[in-house]
């Protein structure tokens, strides 16, 4: 295999971990304001998530850094050309990021309200445009000669594009409620499932609709058959969070995810960012990467080092695997007045109960 | 303003703010990590609540540092698109090496520190605080293997056909004796940062111990006397390394030297400046106040050594690049220098007076000592700032020096009032946060310890209370 293959592909891997993981951090936020009734609740939510999300951040930090080192000129144009789109998606990024470290260091409710929102909006923006700019990169994108980008915002916000966007939006927000359901306890779990149901009605016609679309206009046999597996994936986890198999439900969503964005990928390849104004303009695995050199350098450090960060941050989540409640613990007289047993070691030290 | 000048604005104003944050991240990660091991190691519960105190403290700054850096990555790619054609080859290695060796573990093993009190071992839940601070570290060697490859290229050529820098050599680039010397220069401003912030938090309790429990005062004592050795012991080693970078700067970058000294003609020996008005035009001094011979040392390790001048520099810059203007801003590269050293000594002189005050177990009296020790914490975060603006201007005109001009690097594709947007947007926000941050961490300060015995089992539940939660 060509090592401009195999990078295409660890590229793709990276994406696709990273959709997997941030995904449903984006889609737990997009639900805080609709979910989380009270602090409690809310607390809990964001409960599921605190010991992983910045750990799943890095996956879109590797994954850009990856592409600078193996295909630099798709970075280049890629991130010159997305600028406006991509500024936005990083002020969504930071507001988010910093509210979960400062959200609960005052105790009013007008703070916390306010930090929410920006947890909401920090979730929704990046989970919505993240889907615009993958669409808009299998479409294609009008690219000079230089490779330079030549449209603006607007060009990005086509039908397909916008399609796309709304496909990972709901996408995320389905496994964000997925991801609840199976990681916090009593009625949070409850409404969190019937919430994955009411979604899913929006999710699968608009995932299923941006599939068509890319497998229409862009696909190839190889693709139509992840794509098609993407839809079963999609529809078995409906059917198994109806049902309650949360478990079940959330692998679900996850296999949908890799299914959709190798789908993409594979419908990109030879391509990394086609032009849409002449064939030739377009940026491939070859004229945009780097050298042989460099690209066995970075073969050699990913082998090494991707097996252990795959191990430590697998066992971030089996020491994190118990559900979150929804009521908190703050002191241990509070724990035994509340008269309801904790559901297992979990609650008492995982449910937010800070200082 | 073009858009060449509006992506050097944002890159500074957004880089400067970033390093902010990095260093106290650097030093009070291991700082932290050292105050837990010492409650493992002691079992005294004092310690556990030094290390809660100050790990709120840390937490607070490592969240502004976090989301500051997505943009840095961001930003060669947005902005610099032409430099990253041009360099991806050898640039985009450590980049990428930092996020899967770095941040991964940073960020990991830091979730598991903050959620992982009492649901991990004692020895594993302490590894990770050490590994989050390694990551952490780790990183900062990456980007300064890539900055330092800006500052003095190696292991690489420019491939003929496709007129772009190609890497030959990977273990040149992380071995760059110019990384070689960054790092520990880093590093101890990093222990620095941390050991002013220390004393600074510290002192404020102190000069408020009236109020206070013997057990309290003492611990802040403690506190303050880890915060000034630190801040010593950093203070010497930064400066050490960056005598070392000095001379390294003379023969990788003499016209970065000479600029930093606005030495306009080359001389031997040469003095030191310790104040140079220069000619607006740029090409002479009007008046100095020297000292004979230092530069030359400090440059050679000779006093009678040849130190080149800016104006012999140009002159040698013309013939091997071609006409064009080779130097950098000079006032701006003579005042950063001297600032940076400046600010940076002053810190190690307070904390040579706060031992002085500390020894034998005194607490110093004096209100002054407790104004002057929440003062200096500015000092680091000004050496900080001024060593970066210093490094990277004094590098101009280049992106890579010798090989690549800042004119050249620029986005070709994005307009000027494209960059002009998201440098107010990157300004205000980042004011916003950083006022938001640091009013959180005087608050925290203020808050003082948290009490008497915390990660003790919660009855019942078998399980401790949380130490830090969100």
């Amino acid at each position: 295999m060509a090592l401009t293959t195999l990078w295409f592909i660890l590229i793709a891997v990276l994406w696709i971990g990273y959709f997997v993981l941030e995904g449903f951090d984006f889609g737990v936020g997009i639900l805080l304001p609709f979910l989380g009734r009270d602090d409690t609740d809310r607390r809990a939510m964001i409960g599921t998530i605190g010991p992983v999300w910045d750990g799943n951040e890095v996956w879109l930090l590797t994954a850009g850094g990856a592409t600078f080192a193996a295909f630099p000129l798709w970075y280049a144009s890629l991130f010159s050309g997305f600028y406006l789109a991509l500024l936005l998606i990083l002020v969504g990024l930071i507001v988010r990021g910093v509210s979960f470290e400062f959200r609960g260091k005052v105790a009013t409710q007008r703070w916390k309200r306010g930090w929410d929102q920006a947890i909401f909006w920090g979730s929704a923006v990046p989970a919505l445009l993240w889907g615009v700019a993958f669409a808009n990169i299998v479409r294609g994108v009008p690219l000079n000669q230089a490779h330079v980008y030549t449209g603006n915002l607007l060009t990005l916000l086509n039908p397909y594009g916008l399609l796309g966007g709304l496909a990972t939006l709901t996408l995320f927000a389905l496994h964000g409620a997925i991801f609840l359901s199976l990681r916090t306890t009593g009625d949070l779990r409850e409404r969190a499932r019937k919430t994955a149901v009411r979604i899913a009605v929006a999710t699968v016609p608009v995932a299923a609709g941006f599939l068509v679309a890319s497998q229409v206009a862009h696909g190839r046999l190889a693709t139509d058959l992840t794509a098609a597996a993407a839809a079963v994936a999609l529809l078995a986890a409906v059917a198994a969070i109806a049902r309650g198999k949360e478990g079940w439900a959330f692998a679900g969503t996850a296999i949908t995810l890799v299914l959709a964005v190798t789908t993409l990928f594979g419908d990109l390849w030879p391509n990394v960012l086609p032009s849409t104004t002449a064939a030739a303009y377009s940026l491939t695995v070859h004229n945009a990467s780097s050298s042989h050199y460099t690209l066995t350098v970075m073969t050699w450090v990913a082998l090494i080092f991707t097996p252990v960060v795959l191990a430590y941050q697998a066992w971030t989540y089996w020491v994190f695997r118990h559900r979150v409640g929804g009521t908190p613990v703050t002191s241990p007289l509070e724990a035994l007045s509340h008269g309801k047993p904790p559901a297992g070691p979990g609650p008492a030290t995982q449910a937010p109960g800070g200082r | 303003m073009s858009e060449l000048d509006l992506a050097r604005w944002q890159f500074g104003i957004t880089t400067v703010y970033h390093f902010l944050f990095v260093p106290l991240t650097l030093g009070l990660s291991l700082l932290v990590a050292g105050m837990q091991t010492a409650w493992m190691v002691k079992k005294d519960p004092d310690y556990l609540r030094m290390t809660k105190f100050f790990g709120t403290l840390f937490l607070i700054n490592f969240a502004v540092g976090v989301v500051t850096g997505i943009v840095q990555e961001f930003q060669f790619g947005m902005n610099w698109s032409a430099y990253s054609r041009f360099v991806g080859d050898i640039f985009g290695a450590p980049l990428a090496m930092e996020g899967l060796l770095a941040f991964f573990a940073e960020s990991t093993f830091l979730g598991l520190w903050i959620f992982g009190w009492g649901r991990l071992s004692p020895r594993v839940h302490l590894a990770t605080i050490w590994l989050a601070a390694i990551g952490s570290n780790l990183s900062a060697y990456f980007i300064l293997a890539a900055n330092s490859w800006m500052q003095h290229p190696v292991g690489y050529k420019i491939n003929p056909v496709t007129h772009r820098a190609q890497l030959t050599s990977i273990w040149k680039v992380l071995t760059n004796s110019t990384v070689l010397a960054a790092l520990p220069h880093v590093f101890f401003a990093g222990l620095v940062t941390a050991g002013v912030f220390i004393v600074a938090a510290s002192g404020w309790h102190l000069a408020r111990r009236s109020g206070k429990s013997v057990r309290d005062t003492e611990l802040f004592r403690r506190a303050m006397r880890l915060g000034l050795v630190v801040t010593l012991v950093g203070g010497v080693a930064t400066a050490v390394t960056g005598d070392v970078q000095a001379r390294l700067m003379d023969s990788q970058q003499p016209m970065k030297m000479a600029a930093a000294e606005a030495l306009y003609n080359t001389a031997s020996p040469a003095s030191f400046s310790l104040f140079t008005v220069g000619s607006l035009s740029g090409g002479n001094e009007v008046w100095s106040v020297r000292v004979p011979y230092l530069l030359s040392l400090i440059a050679t390790l000779n006093p009678n050594g040849t130190v080149q001048g800016i104006n012999n520099v140009e002159r040698a810059y013309a013939k091997k690049y071609g006409p064009g203007d080779y130097k950098p801003y000079v006032p701006v590269t003579y005042w950063s220098f001297r600032l940076m050293t400046g600010f940076g000594t002053l810190a190690a002189l307070f904390s040579l007076a706060g031992l002085w005050l500390t020894r034998r177990r005194r607490i110093p009296q004096s209100r002054w000592f407790y104004g002057a020790a929440i003062a200096a914490v500015a000092t680091p975060y000004l050496a900080n700032t001024m060593g970066w603006i210093f490094t990277e201007m004094g590098r101009q005109p280049w992106t890579v020096f010798g090989v690549l001009q800042t004119s050249q690097s620029v986005s070709p594709g994005v307009s000027a009032g494209t960059v002009l947007t998201s440098m107010i947007v990157f300004t205000l926000l980042y004011g916003v946060l950083g006022a938001v941050a640091g009013w959180l961490m005087i608050r925290s300060i203020k808050a003082g310890l948290p009490p008497g015995e915390p990660g003790t089992p919660a009855a019942g539940t078998g399980e401790p209370v949380p130490v830090f939660t969100y």
